[in-house]
């Protein structure tokens, strides 16, 4: 069943890893696919180019007026700087959700809501680590529900090429049936690594 | 096959492309410009587009020169615009002039960041609103818009245009850098449900026509170059024939029927959006970004019992004077929420002329103000401690 | 500067129907090379034996840019420098309107040099045709970047501290497709040398060497308008098909004039529709009235 509430995510990691194109399928999901609105901010300037790189989306079932993220719900990491810079801003009671193999968690930080998932060897076992930002859509639509999984699919089928369609839903798939496994207490976490 | 002019349908795009998709919606087929950051992705989406559509997008060697050349182009019957931010903006006066001179229809998109100067390059500011206003020389006045969402980017743009041909004269768009660089849902209507307003044509043959000889709105028929009416246009004060005249008097008449025909219209040019005004103790009133975080700030308070309304200024030139002073004698205070140390702020002040307190919430630029500042100016000029 | 009064009864003009003559007098000195040149641009487009209303002249600010106010043809007189940005969206909304574009050393060169430099490097289709008298005449002859080493004006009273341009030779290097100077004196020369320039597809420029005998000419001891003309002829020499860089242009020296470059090079235009008609296979009109449902 889809949040009623007004969400605040990060999606965060670096340059490369298609950061910005997962926000706006997060987006065109919500606004173009489901009922609701969105509202994306990039970040600019120099820290946008090559390092970090970050995307704000809200989504919410009202119109949304202030468009910057001050305290996320939801922060996703998909780099060790992009955690350690990202990390204070998580509300309390938000929810982290990470790369395993790319981010050492500090045991510190375990009191949120946590979910993790190797996205990017998911995703080079799918043939190319460009889709793991896709897989992380997957796993994020499983274990946070923001937006319908069919709206989700529509927004990636319309938002990466043609020749990788395909390619790309079945990484969702694999993200997503990942994720459900873990909720469902299906599948049991993979050890997190922790820096202490 | 063929690419659509009009993408009907729901996007998720940006405000800057918005605003190029407005502008293709409105018959615009001429882009010149030259990159600056925040406005990049508008010409960036032209140069994308306009091919496609057998239009011309052309980079520049600079912004004087942008300008130029999208008066050219309308002279030569096309629908034309350039988009830029302050440092670019700046350049831009001295052939904004020749467009309010020359009556001119054009469109100029400044998405504004942080100044004076390089500044803030891709942080927000709305410190050119003055600029606009006034920023090339000697008497005028003008018509600008201040969309607050990438959907009003892609309405207003289109009003822009149609504005810019119904009045003969440059137009405005004063975006800021957060909406030009937010992405939302933007709704793209069928293209037989846009309204699109071309210039006038002249009804008479060329020895019977004059080039700025006006209708009763104060506006003149435009023959384009080529139509055979052998037109001659001038920066240099003119006559109604648009030839020079050097005398005070012709100034007198000339000047008259620019300021005029924007002045005697301005009812049917002005457009605010008014909410909870009804009962409204306390007026906010703001533009662009800045109305967002007044919107939030005003529900805010009316949560707590306190009655405030809001006035989103969708033109902000020419300023809505009837409104503010109607209004004055009502209402415990007005407030301005703006990203510039004070600019739209002197206007509501003049418009409510000493009937009560005028309040500014501001910063210089580099991020948007928060609606909490806002919401506590609400309380303040409520109790009468502003 | 003076203006003459019109007299009584005016014979027609070969050139009447180029020429709003309701504007007559004009506002040139007497004396002035550019009555000459203009001239040479009116006979150069009546030869042409194209349909007027397929022209435009555009102009900047100056003596010179004057020009635009006369002709009895779509003009455009616009902001100091301008002129070459006005008229390439012009030429770009119009493709099929044969533009030129008139103005003097200081508005082309000084301010406008920017531009002028860009719509060589564009090669946009467009003449120009630039009147040379060494200062600006209209504001009462202050330096420009024509002026020669020493020669006074009104913001060099001890004579000009700069070098001065060679206009040929910045044409040239800045991709101009023809290339031509000539002293107002050599009036058959020059006229068909702004007819070969209408003809050339391309960025034809031609330079034109001619007093003003008000300012320059007076602040720098030249005699009068036909002296000075002499003076500039008798300093020129012809030669054609001379590399634009051996082009001196130097008062003291020699002036070198003739045509100098004649080639043939795709414009703005060419270029952009080839590599744009693959995304449209039928180029389409951009003007509303062609545009279908509009």
């Amino acid at each position: 069943m889809p949040d009623k509430r007004t969400v605040h995510v990060i999606i965060t990691g670096f340059g490369g890893q298609g950061i910005v194109m997962a926000g706006e399928i997060l987006g065109k999901a919500a606004t173009l696919y489901d009922t609701k609105h969105a509202t994306m901010a990039q970040n600019y300037g120099p820290e946008a180019r090559g390092g970090a790189c970050s995307s704000q989306i809200i989504i919410s079932p009202e119109e949304i007026l202030f468009p910057y993220i001050e305290e996320p719900e939801i922060l996703v990491c998909m780099s060790q700087e992009a955690y350690t810079k990202n990390i204070k801003t998580l509300l309390t009671e938000g929810t982290l959700i990470w790369d395993t193999d790319l981010v050492h968690t500090r045991k510190t930080d375990m009191h949120f809501k946590t979910f993790h998932i190797p996205a990017t060897r998911f995703a080079e076992k799918l043939g190319s680590k460009m889709m793991a930002n896709i897989v992380m859509l997957g796993f994020l639509s499983a274990v946070e529900h923001l937006v319908h999984a069919e709206a989700l699919k529509k927004a990636i089928a319309d938002s990466v090429p043609a020749a990788t369609k395909e390619k790309n839903i079945q990484a969702f798939t694999a993200g997503r049936e990942y994720g459900n496994s873990i909720v469902k207490g299906l599948l049991k976490l993979e050890q997190a690594k922790h820096q202490d | 096959m063929l690419a659509k002019e009009v993408k009907t349908g729901m996007h998720f795009i940006n405000g800057d492309e918005a605003c190029c998709e407005g502008a293709l919606a409105a018959g615009c087929r001429f882009f010149a410009g030259y990159p600056i950051t925040p406005a990049t992705e508008i010409a960036e989406a032209m140069s994308r587009r306009l091919p496609e559509l057998g239009g011309i997008y052309i980079q520049m060697e600079d912004e004087i020169a942008s300008m130029a050349t999208i008066l050219g182009a309308s002279w030569g019957g096309v629908k034309s615009m350039t988009s830029t931010s302050g440092p670019g903006f700046s350049l831009m006066m001295e052939n904004i002039g020749l467009g309010i001179c020359t009556e001119t229809p054009c469109v100029v998109c400044n998405v504004q960041r942080g100044g004076p100067s390089t500044g803030l390059p891709t942080l927000v500011g709305q410190g050119d609103m003055m600029q606009a206003r006034w920023g090339s020389h000697g008497h005028y006045e003008i018509i600008a818009l201040s969309p607050s969402s990438p959907q009003e980017m892609f309405d207003m743009t289109i009003l822009a245009f149609n504005l810019s041909e119904q009045y003969r004269l440059p137009v405005m768009i004063m975006a800021d850098e957060v909406v030009g660089h937010m992405t939302e849902r933007v709704v793209v209507p069928r293209e037989e449900e846009i309204e699109v307003i071309d210039r006038r044509k002249p009804t008479v043959p060329p020895e019977e026509y004059n080039l700025y000889h006006a209708d009763a709105d104060g506006v003149a028929p435009m023959a384009n170059c080529g139509d055979g009416y052998r037109i001659h246009v001038t920066g240099l004060t003119h006559d109604e024939r648009g030839y020079p005249a050097m005398d005070a008097k012709s100034h007198e008449k000339m000047v008259s029927r620019l300021v005029g025909k924007i002045r005697n219209n301005k009812d049917k040019i002005i457009r605010t959006k008014n909410s909870y005004l009804d009962d409204a103790e306390v007026v906010v009133v703001s533009y662009g970004i800045s109305a967002r975080s007044a919107m939030q700030a005003v529900r805010d308070a009316r949560k707590e019992g306190i009655k405030a309304g809001l006035i989103k200024l969708e033109t902000v030139w020419p300023f809505p004077e009837n409104l503010i002073r109607s209004l004055a004698p009502q209402v415990k205070g007005f407030l301005m929420a703006e990203i510039n140390g004070g600019q739209m702020v002197l206007e509501l002040e003049r418009c409510a002329g000493g009937a009560c307190p005028v309040g500014l919430v501001s910063n210089f630029g580099g991020a948007i103000i928060s609606p909490g500042l806002i919401s506590n100016a609400i309380s303040r000029i409520r109790r009468g401690t502003a | 500067m003076t203006t003459q009064k019109a007299p009584k009864a005016i014979p027609p003009h070969p050139m009447d129907s180029l020429l709003r003559t309701e504007r007559m007098p004009h506002i040139w000195c007497p004396g002035c090379g550019i009555g000459t040149v203009f001239s040479a641009v009116l006979a150069a487009i009546k030869n042409t034996g194209w349909d007027p209303d397929s022209i435009a002249m555009v102009s900047g600010i100056g003596c010179t840019g004057r020009m635009a106010g006369y002709i009895r043809l779509d003009s455009f007189h616009t902001t100091h420098g301008r002129a070459l940005p006005f008229a390439t969206g012009l030429k770009l909304a119009k493709p099929e309107t044969k533009l030129i574009v008139v103005s003097g050393d200081g508005d082309l060169f000084a301010i406008g040099g920017n531009h002028f430099i860009h719509a060589a490097r564009r090669n946009m289709d467009i003449t120009v045709v630039c009147v040379n008298n060494f200062n600006y005449g209209m504001t009462g002859g202050q330096q420009a970047p024509s002026t020669p080493l020493g020669a006074k004006t009104t913001t060099s009273i001890n004579g000009s501290p700069e070098e001065p341009f060679n206009f040929c030779h910045l044409a040239s290097a800045c991709g101009a497709t023809y290339v031509a100077r000539w002293t107002a004196m050599q009036v058959r020369s020059l006229r068909s040398s702004i007819g070969e320039a209408l003809h050339k597809r391309g960025f034809s420029f031609v330079e034109v060497i001619a007093p003003c005998p008000s300012s320059f000419g007076r602040r720098n001891r030249m005699g009068s308008a036909l002296e000075m003309l002499k003076f500039y002829h008798g300093r020129s020499v012809i030669r054609g098909d001379i590399d634009p860089k051996d082009a001196t242009m130097d008062i003291d020296r020699e002036i070198v004039v003739g045509k100098f470059v004649d080639i043939e090079r795709p414009t703005f235009m060419d270029h952009y529709e080839k590599i744009n008609r693959s995304q449209m296979p039928q180029w389409r009109s951009m003007h509303p009235d062609h545009q279908k449902g509009r």
